[in-house]
């Protein structure tokens, strides 16, 4: 309830210092949760293979995540699937690469990137996680980062059910309206509906959890050592904070002799 | 080295003397590092460690991310996420170099608002502050360079903006411009002599860095009261003074780990938060960013530079009287590059007598506004140029020139200052004799 408040609040003075917001001009992200959501989080790695199921499924037909290596779908800090399994995903999914030796495409091994998509001309996604910013509150300060997080995983989960019907038609292009896009309009067609992807442990596919689930597994692609950051994090943070102790403790009986004698004279 | 008398490095053992007497390396070692320190220094003195740890941090970092570094318009972008992804802890050192450079700045910023306050830039360490000042002014180039070697759009159309700003200089603007970029535009060749640079001037920060201590052990440390070591006798200067180890060395060393468990904590927890998300996109000469935005440690003087539109009157003026040659883009150059240079410019712009803030009861206000201008500066620099941030930039950009043109000038002639104390040992015994209890003194050590 307070974090709703506290959104509705850092909304409104987000909004009133940008009135190009406005309904209907695209930039609304929903705070979802997630599971790397604050320093203690960590990947769910069954949503990160739901996701990697609905890219390769939808997402891959025009995206492309030219820098993911497909070797760290095994990561245990990621997906981890097993490496017959990633071997067995390549087969399946007639994965292939260009090979300069070659000159031809031959099928991939886990050691190359997942391939350039250019076909539809849309943005690779190895790092769309990162390239977007979900909130600025507020007053542009950005403020809100430090509790929500950057928001790019919740841009993607946003845009993706945040299609709204209101198309318009521009220089003979249809574009899609959507809540999120900024402007309002973009030229991607609503790529997912309501029990497009049929996911082995029964989770809901509707659409808002399919976005959510994509989104997690992007995040993931383009931040693969998360959690080994957040590992090192707290033992350089707890190191450190002891030596930060020792340290005032030798800090302060080092000085408590020159502090007497300034106190005594 | 330091003109305040003190006991000097005495060999002792035959090897010592035989190698004294040829290399005097450990004397200058000892001098070093025992110099006479004023006892009452708080804990605003620290930063210059911070700052020391932060160029070894940056220098020991870049050394090993240019190994895995590709400096190609067309690989460059990849290279780093090769870095980030098959490099063995390269994530980290990435990490850690990015926010390095904030991190940097922070401490810099502090280090050089301590000098504002407490009048360090005063005679005679004003050698002190003009070889800050050039530090300052590299380690923005340095910075700079830097944040274009990722080579994504940021950088691109960063390198592009700033690079434009040389383009303002009239008649030989464009020239310069093209010298600067190796060619018409941000290119491979930009790339590579900004590489090149971005290696080299943290070498020459280095070294700068030996003389800025060199100065100031001559001249000895400034301090918050501003009054200076007693040097009639060594035991009249032992009194005002510590030797720098163990006493400041324990004491820099425990804020330096205070300052990196926050410091780890950006790095573990959110490495992105100071970067920019458009930086994650590959550079594209063919669609401009929404926002041009530079590093927030470039903001405030990035307002300033923007400040200065064409409908402002001092830029008609300026404009009128040089028949145009001065128009609002370059002396919107002149205003960036010189809110430095009035900065380096304060020890002779200051014409107080008083050398410490504490003692100097209306400058302490025109100081806070102006460490409030330099935030106000700092976000309008974020926000688009548009109203009421252009507005609001120009009255910060003014302020800033007000305070050392004009108020500083001033105050020195108007101001009645308080008393100061007799000496540094007068001061310390007033924080820890008669009125500082046993828990007020344990709970702040050496302030």
């Amino acid at each position: 309830m307070f974090r709703k408040l506290a959104l509705t609040a850092l909304a409104a003075v987000a909004l009133s210092g940008a009135p190009a917001l406005a309904a209907g001009d695209g930039g609304h992200v929903e705070n979802y949760r997630f599971s790397f959501d604050g320093p203690f989080g960590t990947y769910d790695q069954n949503q990160l293979q739901r996701g990697l199921q609905v890219y390769t499924e939808v997402c891959s037909a025009c995206h492309g995540l030219r820098y993911v290596p497909i070797r760290s779908l095994s990561d245990e800090d990621g997906p981890g699937i097993p490496e017959d399994q990633v071997r067995a995903y390549i087969e399946q999914n007639f994965i292939e690469v260009w090979d300069d030796d070659l000159r031809d495409y031959r099928p991939a091994i886990p050691g190359d990137n997942f391939p350039e998509v250019t076909s539809a001309g849309a943005p690779d996604l190895s790092l769309m996680a990162k390239a977007r910013l979900g909130f600025h509150g507020p007053a542009g300060l950005a403020l809100n980062n430090l509790v929500f997080g950057i928001g790019g995983p919740e841009y993607i989960a946003s845009l993706l059910h945040g299609y709204n019907g209101h198309d318009e038609e521009m220089a003979g292009t249809l574009l899609y309206g959507n809540d999120t896009f900024p402007g309002g309009l973009i030229s991607m067609a609503p790529p997912l509906f309501d029990g497009q992807v049929e996911f082995n442990d029964g989770s809901p596919n509707d659409v808002e959890h399919m976005a959510q689930d994509v989104a997690a597994f992007l995040m993931w692609a383009a931040e693969p050592e998360m959690m080994a950051r957040k590992r090192l994090g707290f033992t350089a943070v707890i190191l450190l904070g002891i030596l930060s102790v020792l340290l005032y403790l030798t800090n302060k009986r080092l000085w408590a002799p020159v502090k007497r004698a300034a106190k005594e004279q | 080295m330091s003109g305040i008398p003190h006991d000097h490095y005495e060999p002792k053992s035959n090897a010592e003397k035989w190698l004294h007497s040829r290399l005097p390396v450990v004397g200058l070692l000892y001098d070093t590092l025992m110099i006479p320190t004023p006892k009452n220094l708080n804990w605003m003195w620290i930063w210059g460690i911070v700052l020391a740890f932060c160029l070894a941090m940056q220098i020991a970092t870049g050394v090993i991310l240019v190994m895995h570094y590709t400096p190609h318009v067309d690989l460059a972008f990849a290279s780093i996420e090769h870095i980030m992804r098959n490099v063995n802890g390269g994530w980290a050192i990435r990490y850690i170099h990015m926010n390095g450079a904030s991190l940097f700045f922070i401490a810099v910023y502090l280090h050089i608002f301590r000098g504002l306050y407490y009048g360090s830039y005063k005679a005679p360490r004003e050698i002190t502050w003009i070889i800050g000042m050039l530090i300052y002014l590299l380690m923005m180039g340095t910075a700079f360079m830097g944040y274009v070697l990722p080579w994504g759009q940021m950088s691109f159309w960063g390198a592009t903006v700033i690079t434009g700003l040389f383009g303002a200089i009239p008649f030989i603007g464009e020239a310069i411009q093209t010298w600067l970029l190796g060619g018409p535009a941000v290119d491979n060749a930009t790339l590579n002599r900004f590489l090149s640079l971005h290696f080299l001037l943290p070498f020459v920060i280095a070294g700068l860095v030996i003389v800025h201590i060199w100065a100031f052990h001559t001249t000895g440390n400034n301090n918050p009261t501003g009054v200076e070591v007693r040097r009639s006798s060594k035991k009249d200067a032992e009194a005002d003074t510590l030797p720098f180890w163990p006493y400041f060395v324990i004491k820099d060393f425990f804020a330096l780990a205070v300052v990196l468990v926050g410091f780890f904590a950006v790095v573990g927890f959110m490495p992105n938060y100071l970067g920019h998300p458009d930086n994650y996109i590959e550079a594209n000469a063919l669609a401009t960013p929404a926002h041009i935005v530079p590093e927030w440690y470039f903001l405030p003087f990035y307002a300033i530079l923007r400040a200065f539109t064409g409908d402002v009157w001092v830029v008609m003026f300026a404009s009128w009287i040089t028949g145009g040659i001065v128009d609002a883009k370059f002396f919107g150059v002149i205003a960036m590059f010189g809110a430095i240079a009035v900065m380096a410019l304060a020890p002779w712009l200051d014409t107080s007598s008083v050398r410490s803030g504490r003692y100097r009861p209306q400058f302490k206000w025109w100081f806070w506004l102006l460490a409030f201008d330099f935030m106000v500066l700092m976000w309008a620099g974020a926000r688009p140029a548009e109203p009421p941030y252009s507005t609001i930039s120009l009255i910060g950009a003014t302020y800033w020139f007000a305070y050392f043109l004009v108020i500083l000038p001033l105050l020195g002639i108007f101001e009645k200052p308080h008393a100061q104390p007799e000496t540094i040992e007068a001061d310390f015994k007033e924080h820890y004799g008669k009125s500082g209890s046993e828990g007020e003194a344990a709970s702040t050590p050496a302030e």
